[in-house]
């Protein structure tokens, strides 16, 4: 979501003008809560936080372009830049902070052993230009991943390269395509079809490649429509895109029949593996039918994600797609290893690169020491304790809140707002009253399927009790929504954190893209004006 | 003398002539919230009725908006670039996505009355 800055109560007076009306204190700070300004409006011209020795005089080779003025670039100290960026990164909410309850990102804690083996010397400091001989571990490391990740999914090839899911996607739909254009039918199956719950990735991806999508619709479990599938599959269908568990947190439970009649239409099948963590350990996707499906490694193997770190969105690939997968491929010849990449070399017709390098080394080695450091016991766990613990949540809350679903959930517990009807509070108020509660809210209005929608995914990271605690917030908010006199309140929320709402309609309308200097109004250039 | 007519996909249609004008439903904005942007087709594009051929971007979601008849685009809405709130503001008056001349005048007589879409609405909840 775009945000910009609230110039109502912001800076835009200087910090000391906007404080008095924001919090009444003359900083503007609220007790150990900054009001931090812009890098760009601290400091003083001149000032340096290093002592740097006079350069030579030396006769230039400029030609008479050498720059007379300064550029513009704040001037600050050594402890103005380090208390800058401290004060900055404690106004971040991360997982390392508290429950991040966020449905369908899987923010669950990152083990620090992870952290401790990506940091050893003869992994954090490789470079992807090092001569093969000397990266003989790295290579058998991503080997070792692929083979758990074909092992725990039941899948015969994997495409390590693809940098996240929705890059996933397109690895995943390309080689669908590939294999469609080898058999001579790509012309005639323009069709995929994906459920309307799906990751909005999911339609983009196909019409990314050129297909058309037709939805699907749910049926009032809120599962695939199987009817209405089974109508819409014929000759013109190329694939289906379908997320098991899907975006309502459910098991589809007609999944075995629904890969079924696709193939019988001679149709492939993409599983979006975004919600693996729920099922990893319990069912392997292979078993399923599926032809291809992405792993989000930052979700389901705890790489870090989320504004932060990168993802990696390895895909599996049926032995019919598997001669597709993009270069590089890992290979081993003897007892030593290459990265293969010409196509005479390799069993198959490689749709090329797709990423640059060999992936995103850092991720596979965190993945790799969480399945290592769980094991096939701890695995099965993770997706049982999630489950158990989104159930949980469901439980505690289904007698104030209203579940989207009747039933049990898998790994995410879904309400729609139904419980806030003749409230005026909307399911953007009561998110925003999370925050005062010193919560991050959940996912809300999404999927689009749900009215109001608020998706909660605890993960299996939290502990009971803390869980607990989140459930008591919801179950006090909501006794005061239903009072039908905290419309108001709500509607003023979140009134504690360094910002107040937002005004989300203006900042999508008319953003603010980059800030400018007061004495440099849109339209002049301060590089150039500096320059001259 | 002008027609009115409406879709399940929460569109009207007023016809005047062989020119029909597609926006949303007062019901739609509503749902959608505010309206951040909207995309809407290039004059002389040929659509089939139900094809996708507008975008609508609010704070909560993109959708597409489909023709509700087959027909080719006459104009654009060109205002909602810089206005796309007028959607909100005016759903059926000055927030109109675009205009297509009818390929079948008749495609229209299958779309909802004002009564038959309230009630639609109605059995929404």
């Amino acid at each position: 979501m775009v945000q910009s800055l609230d110039r109502s109560q912001g800076r835009a007076g200087g910090v000391a003008a906007s404080a008095a009306s924001n919090h009444g204190t003359f900083t503007g700070n609220r007790a150990l809560q900054i009001e931090e300004p812009l890098i760009f409006e601290m400091g003083q011209p001149g000032r340096c936080g290093v002592d740097l020795p006079e350069p030579p005089k030396v006769k230039d080779r400029l030609n008479g372009l050498r720059r007379a003025g300064t550029i513009g670039l704040p001037g600050l100290s050594e402890p103005q830049v380090v208390q800058h960026y401290t004060r900055l990164s404690q106004k971040n909410y991360a997982i390392d902070m508290g429950v991040y309850p966020l449905g369908s990102c899987t923010m669950k804690h990152n083990p620090r052993i992870n952290e401790k083996v990506a940091r050893l010397a003869g992994i954090g400091d490789l470079h992807p230009l090092q001569p093969v001989s000397t990266v003989q571990g790295a290579l058998e490391l991503i080997d070792r991943l692929a083979h758990w990740l074909k092992t725990l999914t039941g899948m015969p090839a994997v495409a390590m390269s693809p940098a996240a899911g929705a890059h996933g996607e397109m690895c995943g739909m390309m080689a669908i395509a590939a294999a469609l254009e080898a058999k001579g039918e790509r012309a005639k199956r323009k069709v995929v079809l994906a459920p309307e719950s799906a990751h909005g990735t999911n339609p983009a991806t196909a019409a990314a490649l050129g297909f058309t999508v037709k939805p699907i619709p749910a049926n009032d479990r809120g599962r695939v429509d199987l009817a209405a599938l089974k109508a819409a599959l014929g000759p013109d269908v190329a694939a289906i895109m379908l997320t098991n568990p899907n975006t309502c947190g459910l098991f589809e439970s007609e999944i075995v029949e629904i890969s079924k009649a696709v193939h019988d239409a001679g149709a492939y099948f993409y599983c979006d593996g975004a919600n693996f963590n729920a099922i990893v350990g319990r069912v392997r996707p292979g078993d399923l039918g599926i032809d291809c499906m992405h792993i989000n490694l930052h979700k389901t193997f705890s790489t870090p994600h989320g504004g932060g770190g990168p993802g990696a969105g390895p895909v599996v690939l049926s032995a019919a797609l598997a001669p597709y997968a993009p270069y590089p491929w890992i290979v081993k010849d003897g007892d030593k290893w290459r990265v293969a990449e010409d196509g005479a070399k390799v069993d198959g017709t490689p749709l090329g690169r797709l990423k640059a390098f060999h992936g995103q080394m850092g991720m596979f080695t965190r993945a790799l020491a969480y399945i290592m450091s769980h094991g096939a016991d701890g695995l099965k766990q993770v997706a049982e304790d999630a489950v158990l613990s989104a159930n949980y949540v469901m439980a505690a809350l289904k007698d104030v809140m209203s579940p989207a679903f009747e039933g049990p959930c898998m790994h995410e517990a879904l309400f729609d707002d139904s419980f806030l009807k003749d409230t005026g509070v909307s399911t953007l108020d009561f998110a925003k009253a999370m925050i005062d509660e010193g919560y991050h809210p959940m996912t809300m209005y999404f999927p689009l399927v749900v009215h109001g929608a608020m998706l909660i995914e605890p993960t299996e990271s939290q502990a009971k009790e803390d869980l607990d605690q989140f459930i008591g917030a919801l179950r006090s908010l909501t006794e005061r929504a239903k009072t039908g006199t905290a419309a108001e309140e709500f509607k003023a929320a979140p009134r504690f954190s360094p910002r107040r709402r937002l005004d989300e309609t203006l900042a999508a309308r008319k953003p603010i893209l980059r800030w400018r200097p007061s004495n440099h109004p849109p339209g002049s250039d301060p590089m150039k004006q500096a320059a001259e | 003398m002008a027609v009115t007519k409406y879709t399940e996909e929460h569109e009207w249609v007023r016809v005047e002539g062989d020119v029909a004008t597609v926006g949303i439903t007062q019901y739609a904005q509503e749902q959608l919230g505010d309206v951040v942007f909207v995309e809407v087709p290039a004059v002389g594009r040929k659509v089939a009725k139900g094809e996708a051929c507008a975008v609508v971007e609010s704070v909560k979601a993109a959708s597409d908006i489909y023709a509700p008849v087959a027909g080719e685009i006459v104009e654009g809405n060109a205002a909602l670039a810089d206005s796309p709130g007028d959607v909100n503001a005016e759903p059926t008056g000055k927030g109109w996505f675009f205009k297509l001349k009818l390929a079948d005048k008749a495609e229209v007589d299958g779309l909802m009355d004002e009564a038959a879409y309230e009630a639609f609405v109605k059995s929404l909840g």
